[in-house]
């Protein structure tokens, strides 16, 4: 009795056992990291992508057959276009999880701020400002160009099974270009503020790194951004046709 | 100098506030931004207003009791506290915009007057060493690389006046409480409670209605006492690992 | 047995001299202090005292005000030990209060450096250095104490600064010969606070502590002769409210802040401390006050508070004025044989590193004369060029770049380039409540701690030893001591009701009301104004007889204006910055008081006092043993009526009482 009344007050809070999943989803700081880890996701992808769309600068045998490759990784292991399924569904959880993660730490986080200074004043660099916006730019731009150049929706001259006169095809029409262009842009400056964010957000930052990453970042916004809008200008400009 | 300040006034938590305009004249540069206020109220009494409310105590930069915003900025243009800004630093004739903290978790109280106590919480929520008194170890027992106990102050030089707070768009607690894992996790004596602490710190901070790190960096620029924007992914990093470790103790 | 002090019945012509009388009282003596050996003492000290059964701590309930080094410390301590801790602070977070604002390090007796340091000579130096007016057997506990909160403080993780090799570093502190002060950088105070603020912080959380931020107390409730609450306002929502307990525990700081200008921070207050003081807690010493000699002089009649520098500063730096007065050329303009090294010519073996007393009052006399430098000519020079010569400004920035960035953020001038202005300032008071060896008032369960009590330091502090004091008192003293008064003493709830709990309500009330009703035609702050500028120039760095006359002259004139002329501006039933300034402010125009007649009742000098008339045949102070080797103990018995005198006599049987030279 007497023991155990002056232990209890030397007791404090008791440990916690959270499950793993529930409690990095529940909490900022893991929401942030899953946001981290499939951005991270997206843009080893992204890398992939944009030296595969490199190709079409050799031509269209060269860029239909690596298109036709892609669905035969993996076999005989895998069955055709299996491998492309499942990176179609890791990709598609990555962007679903980026996309809620995202809405609900900026529900969150306008909610923490309910008001504003009547002083206003312009606060961080513009890619950090508009990774809000820049992200739902993106994702408009996913949906449409899943729409464009895989299941040839709103492509109306496309064929499937040739990638290479569907991308001229589409890149002729200076609208979707256009678009394109500025959805690389915005592609950069998310990747810009996001490569370095995701690195702080899961640790792999300190103050001796710090610069390494900013840098690895500006180097990987631009070379997507350069890699990526280098077609439709090869297609603008003749080059590719 | 002759100064327009436009000072946000509200008279209780409940009250709706506003921006109310006020001309000082016969401010001294040499007068600090706080002593400026002293002298607008000395002015306000004898004209039968209400004087401005506003948190101080120290005015030597170290207690972290006075904060407030001066023309979008927390702590005012220059990387020091309040207390320890000075009017040289102004002009005649200027206006300059001075407001609370503004975040969920630090609700206006009255006037620049705000409730921090949020940030108790958090500490209380694992930022100590359990040792009840008595129970020290000889202090020479564990040495401490000097890099390390370096580190350690450096991250406990944190004020807790909430500029990182009021700064940050989210309203986010990150720099606060990440000064104070660091500080802690990175010293052997911080050891034992390492997982415990940064999870229940992370946990407080969030129940307290503090938002997300956007890693926007606007906390470590209004830190007056330079808490690097790193120790966040310092945090972060000790976060993850508890977790995944699901805080078994270190 | 009482006698009247006739030469301080005065002359001042409304007839407030009735005020200058005080009464001698039977004496005051400790009785808790065992006999034996001093370095057995504590020990048999803890072995006799009673203990409370630890089922039944969470029975008993203490207050404790104050969250600063001491306060802090007792809180987690008590809450530790299983008792129920209701704690208090004005501040908006436990965190804040004025201990760490300290700068220099903390004291203990570790002898790491295997200098010949020991408990024995740390007991030495402070009784020494108190100037022969502190308690043997409590500087004793507190030497021996020391060693113990290195240990408490390195496992609550305060990063101290360290070797190379990994363990702590130390150094020497106000002209000792061992290097025992340790430290974290120029924020000792800071970290030393934090500590105490995360354990208990920790007890908060788990509920053993309820804690009161924003709450000051305004009075203390004694039922039969024993303190047993406070009454304390909520500084947000204004209600007054009572707490009752079976202990109080003070651990309000000091009250330097009666000067208006000082270094303390802006809200610290004697307003707990005078309050416990009014209902019979005697007062001791409060004209010991101690001054700082080198902080950055005022800049303007706006000066709101003083900013200490550090004193190391005075190692490489050399203090000067204009030979001629009123000289107000640029310091570079002035030539080298026209300027007044005046603590080298005074103080040739010592120079510029005399102690903090006599620097101060050098500097003071160089004004006086006229040739002080700065706005109003409250100033002396600290100037580097020598060293900078002679070191490089390398080593030179190395040393104290961080302190002259303060310098130069605070007044836009370049150290390395134009003098640093420097002038004293009060920073510390080793005046307070009187306390026994258990840290216990004359007042039954209330209890004094950190620099609320009078201390361990007697007429003077050391440098350093603040810290030390602050948590000896609240992590190791006071949590052993006051079982001994819980265990001895009934516990029974005193009713909410209790005509004294009203009375006490009433009082705090009422005296709110009558301040807010004044509406007069002048802020609080021009009578703290001019009560602080009166205290300084008559009860500051040099006493005299007529100087402190016309103050307890002018004291009770200035009491009655304020309480016609005062204007409070809101009500009481919100946050009200002005009234709590108002409200303490009339405790200081008590406490001032009594400071003025401790001084003038001790014609002799020593430490932190100085009269005039008591100098050695160099100019010196001189000591009087023979009549003043007593603690002043005060009886409060009305405002502005006769106070009575309790001496306690003090005995030094371990260090021998010497006279201190420096010439």
């Amino acid at each position: 009795m007497v023991l155990a009344s002056g232990s209890m007050a030397l007791a404090t809070r008791t440990e916690r056992t959270p499950s793993l999943i529930g409690s990095v989803w529940r909490s900022t700081v893991g929401k942030k990291a899953v946001m981290a880890v499939t951005g991270v996701i997206m843009l080893a992808y992204l890398v992939a992508h944009m030296l595969g769309n490199l190709k079409v600068f050799f031509g269209a045998g060269e860029f239909n057959h690596y298109g036709a490759w892609i669905r035969t990784i993996g076999e005989p292991f895998l069955h055709h276009k299996w491998f492309l399924w499942i990176a179609r569904v890791v990709l598609g959880s990555a962007v679903v999880l980026h996309g809620v993660a995202a809405f609900q730490l900026s529900r969150r986080d306008l909610a923490a701020r309910p008001a504003k200074y009547a002083h206003a004043r312009r606060r961080a660099s513009y890619a950090t400002r508009t990774m809000r916006w820049g992200g739902v730019i993106l994702a408009l731009f996913i949906v449409w160009h899943i729409l464009d150049l895989t299941t040839l929706t709103v492509n109306p001259n496309a064929e499937e099974g040739r990638p290479y006169e569907n991308l001229v095809a589409s890149f002729d029409r200076p609208p979707v270009t256009a678009l394109y262009i500025v959805a690389m842009l915005a592609l950069g400056l998310h990747i810009r503020h996001g490569f370095w964010s995701a690195a702080q957000t899961l640790g792999a930052n300190s103050p001796r790194r710090d610069r390494l990453f900013k840098v690895l970042a500006n180097a990987l916004a631009l070379l997507l951004t350069c890699g990526f809008i280098a077609v439709p200008v090869g297609v603008m400009t003749g080059v590719v046709s | 100098m002759n100064l327009t300040l436009r000072i946000w006034r509200q008279r209780t938590a409940d009250a709706a506030g506003a921006m109310t305009s006020y001309e000082v004249s016969g401010i001294s540069e040499d007068m600090s931004f706080l002593e400026m206020l002293d002298h607008l109220n000395e002015e306000l009494i004898l004209a039968g207003d209400e004087p401005v409310a506003f948190d101080h105590d120290c005015r030597e930069g170290i207690c972290g009791a006075c904060g407030m915003v001066i023309n979008g900025q927390a702590h005012g243009p220059e990387r020091t506290t309040t207390c320890q800004l000075h009017m040289r630093h102004f002009a005649d004739g200027d206006t300059v915009d001075v407001e609370p903290w503004r975040a969920a978790a630090f609700p206006v109280v009255k006037d620049l007057v705000v409730d921090r106590s949020a940030f108790d919480r958090v500490i209380g929520s694992g930022g100590y060493v359990s040792v009840p008194t008595g129970s020290a170890p000889e202090a020479h027992a564990t040495p401490v690389p000097k890099p390390v106990a370096d580190l350690a102050f450096e991250h406990a030089e944190c004020i807790g006046c909430g500029a990182c707070v009021a700064a940050c768009p989210n309203g986010s607690a990150m720099l606060f409480t990440s000064a104070k894992v660091v500080h802690l996790n990175a010293l052997p004596q911080g050891a034992p409670e390492r997982e415990s602490r940064v999870l229940g710190m992370v946990g407080a901070m969030d129940a307290e209605g503090f938002g997300g790190c956007t890693n926007t960096g606007e906390c470590a620029t209004a830190c007056p006492k330079g808490i690097p924007l790193q120790s966040i992914a310092t945090m972060n990093r000790e976060f993850l690992r508890a977790s995944l470790r699901g805080g078994r103790g270190a | 047995m009482d006698t009247t002090l006739n030469d301080t019945l005065d002359n001042s012509p409304d007839g407030t001299g009735e005020y200058h009388r005080y009464r001698v009282g039977a004496p005051v003596a400790d009785t808790k202090a065992p006999d034996g050996p001093i370095a057995e003492r504590w020990d048999r000290r803890r072995f006799e005292a009673k203990l409370v059964n630890p089922a039944n701590r969470r029975k008993q309930t203490v207050i404790v005000v104050g969250t600063g080094l001491a306060g802090g410390a007792a809180g987690a301590t008590l809450a530790e030990q299983g008792y129920r801790v209701v704690q208090f602070c004005y501040q908006d977070s436990p965190r804040r209060a004025h201990s760490i604002a300290a700068q220099g390090g903390i004291n203990a007796a570790k002898n790491y450096r295997n200098d010949g340091d020991s408990v024995h000579r740390l007991f030495y130096d402070t009784v020494k250095g108190g100037d022969f007016r502190a308690r043997e057997s409590n500087v004793h506990r507190l030497a021996q104490v020391s060693v113990e909160i290195i240990d408490q403080c390195v496992a609550q993780g305060v990063p101290f600064a360290r070797e190379y090799g990994g363990l702590l570093d130390t150094r020497s502190f106000g002209g000792v010969q061992v290097s025992r002060t340790f430290y974290a950088r120029g924020q000792t105070g800071q970290q030393l606070l934090l500590g105490a603020y995360q354990a208990l912080s920790r007890q908060i959380d788990a509920g053993n502590v309820e804690m009161h931020a924003r709450t000051e107390m305004l009075d203390l409730i004694v039922v039969d002769g024993r303190a047993r609450g406070i009454v304390a306002r909520d500084l947000i929502t204004g209600a007054v409210g009572t707490y009752l307990a079976d202990a109080v525990v003070l651990a309000s700081g000091g009250y330097g802040n009666v000067f208006y200008l000082s270094t303390n921070a802006k809200n610290s207050n004697a307003t707990a401390a005078w309050r416990a003081h009014r209902r019979g807690a005697y007062f001791a010493n409060p004209c010991f006050t101690q001054i700082h000699p080198t902080c950055i002089p005022r800049s303007g009649d706006h000066q709101s508070k003083l900013t200490l520098m550090s004193e190391s500063l005075r190692n490489d730096g050399r203090i000067w004025v204009p030979k001629a007065k009123g000289d107000t050329r640029p310091p570079a303009s002035i030539p080298e044989d026209e300027r007044d090294y005046y603590l080298e010519r005074i103080y040739p073996s010592f120079g510029n590193l005399v102690p903090r007393d006599i620097a101060s009052r050098a500097a003071k006399n160089v004004c006086d004369e006229g040739r002080g430098v700065g706005p109003g000519g409250q100033g002396v020079y600290l100037d580097f060029a020598d060293a900078i010569t002679r070191l490089g400004r390398e080593a030179v920035e190395a040393k104290y770049g961080n302190l002259f960035e303060m310098y130069e953020r605070i007044t836009a001038e370049d150290p390395y380039r134009v003098p640093m202005r420097i002038y004293p300032a009060i920073h510390y008071t080793m005046g307070g409540l009187w306390v026994d060896y258990d840290l216990q008032t004359t007042l039954p369960g209330l209890f004094a701690i950190g620099e609320a009590n009078f201390s361990d330091h007697g007429a003077n502090r050391l440098g350093a030893s603040a810290l030390m004091q602050g948590l000896a008192d609240g992590y190791f003293v006071l949590p052993s001591t006051i079982n001994d008064f819980l265990a001895r003493h009934p516990h029974d709830a005193v009713p909410g009701d209790h005509p004294a709990v009203a009375e006490a309500v009433a009082e705090v009330t009422d005296r709110l009301r009558r301040l807010l009703a004044v509406d007069g035609d002048r802020t609080p702050d021009s009578f703290h104004r001019e009560l602080g500028e009166l205290l300084w120039d008559e009860c500051g760095m040099a006493r005299t007889d007529a100087g402190l006359r016309k103050a307890l002259d002018r004291i009770p004139a200035l009491r009655e204006e304020f309480w016609r002329r005062v204007k409070v501006p809101g009500t009481g039933a919100e946050l009200n910055q002005s009234l709590e300034k108002a409200n303490r402010i009339v405790d200081y125009l008590e406490l001032a008081e009594l400071m003025c007649l401790d001084a003038l009742h001790r014609t002799e000098s020593c430490g932190g006092h100085f009269r005039e008339e008591s100098r050695t045949p160099e100019g010196e102070a001189a000591r009087k043993d023979d009549e003043f080797s007593y603690a002043a103990a005060w009886e409060f018995t009305g405002t502005g009526s006769a106070p009575v005198l309790h001496k306690e006599d003090l005995r030094f049987a371990y260090v021998h009482p010497t006279q201190r030279s420096y010439a």
